[in-house]
């Protein structure tokens, strides 16, 4: 019987202990400062236009890194973050807009410019190199005979009629 | 005889490269300009009809019942906006005489007031409300969507738009006592 006891006063107290010890995992450290402004970072309150979250030092922004401080500690990812705070105050707060929507102009339009831009240069790199047309290629007609000789030999044709 | 030189040799941009290079550069100024115009159009100005829009309250906050408040169901009632934060110190000022002035034309009925919490976080929020012991209708400007729409540029800022839908006062800034509130939905109210 005295066993029986103490077994079961052994059980009581490694279950009180396992469970304290699983109590005092369960809720999130408070996060750090890092990895509050590792999310700051990316977002930008439209009060203070131009200013990183992690850097704003208005009571506004103080507060933002504390929510964000907040969702962390309540096992929020940092996707679920963003998304609360588009949600909360519209896409603007992203640095980087959402590739959805209207947005994802900003991410087409560039480039696009930036290949017919190429493209135009290229071309007009290309057109300076070509040998010069066939009015001017009288002086190299040698490199280019065929060319240089049926132009010049219709400008003689011409030249016969007129005269 | 230049027309009879081959078309080969003269060699330029391509006509479809210059018409799409034009219409870009034609986008691209219509979208700054009409960012300019925008960004120095200030807020909307009296006179100007407000359309629609929905305020979704506070939990705690109702209008007649509802959690959600849609503009166009409040014609024919003076509505009185005010944008307002809880970071924001000149808000802590007038916040007192708005809610004193609501409850003065609570009881008639003919009067609206409505707060829009601007970008501003909800735990602090609520505590602005307790500790101001508002009780007229309040809810964040989700998205910035209104906010964005009246253009505001800072809070606290009011709008009075009278009983058809027509902005007619704009106070920018916080009010400095009730009865200069009050003198303005009187004024509407008397039209």
């Amino acid at each position: 019987m005295k066993k029986l006891v103490l077994l079961f006063i052994f059980a009581l107290l490694a279950s009180f202990a396992i469970h304290g010890a699983a109590a005092a995992q369960s809720p999130n450290p408070t996060p750090s400062d890092n990895e509050v402004n590792q999310i700051a970072r990316d977002l930008y309150c439209p009060v203070c236009e131009n200013t990183p979250l992690d850097v704003c030092p208005t009571q506004a922004c103080a507060q933002w890194r504390e929510l964000i401080r907040l969702k962390l500690s309540e096992g929020w990812t940092e996707a679920q973050i963003k998304q609360y705070f588009v949600d909360q105050y519209g896409a603007r707060v992203l640095s980087s807009p959402p590739t959805e929507g209207f947005s994802i102009l900003i991410y087409i339009i560039p480039p696009i410019f930036l290949a017919i831009g190429v493209l135009i240069v290229f071309r007009t790199l290309r057109s300076m190199r070509k040998p010069p047309a066939p009015a001017a290629a009288q002086i190299d007609s040698a490199e280019q005979p065929a060319l240089a000789d049926d132009y010049l030999r219709r400008v003689e044709e011409e030249l016969k009629q007129r005269s | 005889m230049i027309e009879n030189i081959p078309a080969a040799s003269r060699r330029s941009v391509p006509l479809w490269a210059q018409i799409l290079v034009w219409v870009g550069l034609v986008v691209l100024l219509v979208i700054v300009a009409l960012g300019l115009r925008r960004s120095q159009q200030g807020t909307v100005q009296p006179g100007e009809m407000i359309p629609d829009f929905n305020l979704t309250l506070f939990d705690g906050y109702t209008y007649q019942g509802q959690t959600q408040i849609n503009f166009s169901e409040l014609r024919g009632k003076v509505v009185v906006i005010n944008f307002w934060a809880s970071w924001c110190k000149p808000c802590e000022q007038e916040a007192a005489d708005l809610e004193s002035a609501w409850r003065y034309y609570e009881p008639g009925g003919e009067v609206v007031f409505l707060g829009i919490d601007y970008v501003d976080t909800e735990p602090e929020a609520r505590g602005y409300l307790t500790k101001f012991a508002i009780t007229f209708p309040n809810g964040p400007d989700l998205a910035t969507k209104i906010s964005q729409f009246f253009r505001i540029k800072g809070v606290p800022e009011t709008y009075f738009i009278d009983q058809n839908g027509v902005l007619q006062y704009i106070q920018v800034g916080p009010f400095p006592s009730e009865a200069q509130i009050r003198q303005q939905v009187d004024r509407l109210l008397s039209q």
